[in-house]
């Protein structure tokens, strides 16, 4: 499309008459039929810049001096980078003791950045054409022309292309076409398979030993003190083990010891041992470690979003957004005397999912 | 010898050989008890109890009874160990001043002689956990390294993950670790004060302990050198993200601010 094809109204009011922007539409005043009349531009006031030369010269020095200082604050992050020693420290106040290095890189970069940014500011607001300029609105619809004109392209196109007629070029162009965006689809599968039953099962089973993750060693009744706070992983289980951060986050457990006459739950106290309890680290909210025990208050808090639970009392949820109670583990004693689970968990730990019901 | 044997059966014979069996045992213990320690016992040690026991009377009774049998005011005292004594009587958390969420460090008012009589003088009311030696609590030459994933396996979820504290349910809180003596942390995992869990022996061993005071004195001690600098009370997101929002969202309203100040005009004239 010609710039002669540019509809009267896209041309900027008056732009072309007024090249020193001095000018404005034609002011309506305001009047009984019109009493929201457009006031127009305010008259144009000039810069300092724009009048004196020298002002002019000033605002460009300072433009320049700012893009040089750029330069120098480049030059200054490669020079920090190579001539100073990554565990040189030193005093700045009031940041503290910080690395030489960390410090001068961070501030030649910033200095550099912002000193681009600056100088551009500046120059617009200083150097370059501070004219107002009324850029009119005007309907985004094309002209009638315009558009009969594209619609008799398209049909001499579709004409041209004997589309219509020939068949079968036309009906097998539509399924290569249809079938194309099936090799993308296809790719998704491999956001699977299925997690299948892998969420409602731990490492725990019936017979596996508690160990403790501090020594590495399994745990008997008689280590494990009423108020203390212990954290074990199934036997078997080892941390240089590939897939240690896999099974440990749904395996991992707090252990604690209560009274047995301060536990409420019933079923809690059937599955405890002389008052040692065993419950899913996990949180069944979203899954964050819970481990904030209060040993006077039996309660355990999430630091996610402080859900807390009543280890007391089945682990109830007592606060927050939490669904549902920390699923327990029911723990005994083997002919060798050490702690050992009775069973799997007999719920999905850790956070609902739409399947558990 | 034939005499002897002739009376064995006589009415005194048992009498008798109890009598010599009691010398001789007596005799033996005498021999063989370590003496020193014994007299230690009657001196020092009891007079630390009974001069304990008249402080006790003084500054703690009221609320855990005459006895340290407990009341409505404060927990029992019997078992608890010269090692809570010396953690909570050392730091000034005892004696209270005033019921709360959770009783705060603050000014010590006993001297570490008066506070050793104390911890003797409730070790003496049954047995618990003794106040660490110098060398139990050293962090030289520990592995700092295990240390730290311990603190993080253990502690972090409380008290951060370089022991700066955090807050708990219902106005308590797990205090800060910055320029606690490494005694006090070692009787605190040892006891477990108020609502923070014991980590006894059994399950945090005397070796553990001293890798976690040696992880502590790495990254929060005195020497501790900080890259970053700057650290906002090194609590993480919350502190970063007031600073973000006040100052960094602060200096970019001021920045747009000026890109869209009006220049200055020229004086008509």
């Amino acid at each position: 499309m010609s710039s002669q094809d540019i509809p009267e109204e896209n041309v900027p009011a008056e732009r072309a008459s007024d090249d020193h922007g001095h000018g404005h539409a034609p002011v309506v005043v305001a009047d009984e039929q019109n009493p929201f009349a457009d006031p127009g531009l305010p008259p144009h006031e000039h810069r300092i810049q724009d009048i004196d030369e020298r002002a002019a010269k000033r605002s460009e020095r300072l433009v320049a001096m700012l893009f040089v200082l750029s330069m120098v604050a480049t030059v200054g992050f490669i020079a920090s980078y190579v001539a100073i020693p990554n565990d040189k420290s030193i005093f700045v106040f009031p940041l503290g003791h910080i690395s030489a290095m960390n410090f001068s890189l961070g501030m030649c970069l910033g200095v550099a950045l912002f000193s681009i940014g600056a100088g551009a500011v500046h120059w617009a607001r200083t150097l370059m054409s501070d004219v107002e300029i009324a850029d009119e609105r005007h309907p985004i619809e094309a002209e009638p022309a315009v558009k009969a004109k594209v619609l008799a392209d398209f049909k001499q196109g579709a004409k041209e292309s004997a589309l219509g007629r020939r068949k079968l070029i036309r009906n097998t162009m539509f399924g290569a076409l249809a079938l194309f965006p099936l090799s993308g689809v296809m790719l998704l599968r491999d956001l699977g398979p299925l997690p299948g039953t892998k969420l409602r099962h731990t490492l725990w089973s019936k017979g596996k030993l508690l160990v403790n993750m501090n020594t590495n060693e399994p745990l008997r009744p008689s280590d494990v003190a009423v108020g203390s706070l212990t954290f074990v992983k199934p036997e078997g289980l080892e941390e240089h083990d590939e897939d240690f951060q896999k099974e440990i986050a749904k395996a991992a457990l707090m252990i604690i010891r209560l009274q047995p006459e301060d536990i409420k739950d019933k079923q809690e106290l059937e599955w405890s041992y002389q008052g040692i309890v065993a419950y899913s680290k996990i949180c069944t909210h979203v899954g964050c470690p819970i481990s904030l025990y209060e040993q006077q208050t039996h309660h355990a808090l999430c630091p996610c979003h402080q859900s807390t639970f009543d280890l007391s009392d089945g682990a109830r949820v007592i606060f927050g957004p939490a669904g549902h109670a920390l699923p327990q583990l029911q723990i005994g004693v083997n002919a060798e005397g050490y702690l050992e689970a009775l069973s799997d968990f007999q719920e999905p730990v850790g956070p609902a999912f739409w399947e558990r019901g | 010898m034939k005499k002897l044997s002739a009376r064995r059966r006589h009415p005194l014979a048992a009498v008798v050989v109890l009598l010599l069996a009691l010398a001789a045992t007596g005799g033996l213990y005498a021999a063989f008890a370590p003496a020193g320690k014994a007299q230690a016992d009657e001196t020092a040690q009891s007079l630390g109890i009974t001069e304990g026991k008249k402080l006790y009377s003084v500054g703690c009774a009221s609320c855990h009874g005459t006895g340290g049998q407990g009341s409505s005011d404060g927990p029992s005292l019997v078992g608890v160990g010269a090692a809570a004594v010396d953690f909570q009587v050392g730091t000034g958390r005892m004696p209270a001043q005033q019921p709360g969420a959770q009783i705060p460090r603050k000014k010590v008012i006993y001297t570490q002689a008066e506070i050793d009589q104390l911890a003797a003088y409730i070790a003496s009311l049954g047995a618990g956990p003794a106040i660490p030696t110098k060398n139990q609590v050293s962090p030289g030459g520990a592995d700092i390294a295990k240390g730290g994933e311990l603190f993080r396996t253990n502690c972090a979820q409380c008290h951060n993950f370089t022991g700066k504290g955090g807050a708990l349910t219902h106005g308590k809180f797990a205090p800060s670790l910055e320029g606690v003596d490494p005694k006090h942390i070692y009787e605190a995992m040892q006891t477990g004060p108020q609502n923070m869990p014991s980590f006894p022996d059994t399950t945090l061993s005397e070796k553990n302990k001293q890798d976690i005071i040696a992880y502590l004195d790495a990254v929060n001690g005195d020497e501790t050198e900080s890259p970053g600098g700057l650290e906002l009370g090194g609590l993480g997101p919350v502190s970063e993200g007031l600073f973000g929002w006040v100052f960094g969202l602060g200096t970019l309203v001021a920045v747009a601010v000026w890109v869209a100040a009006r220049t200055a005009k020229a004086k008509k004239s």
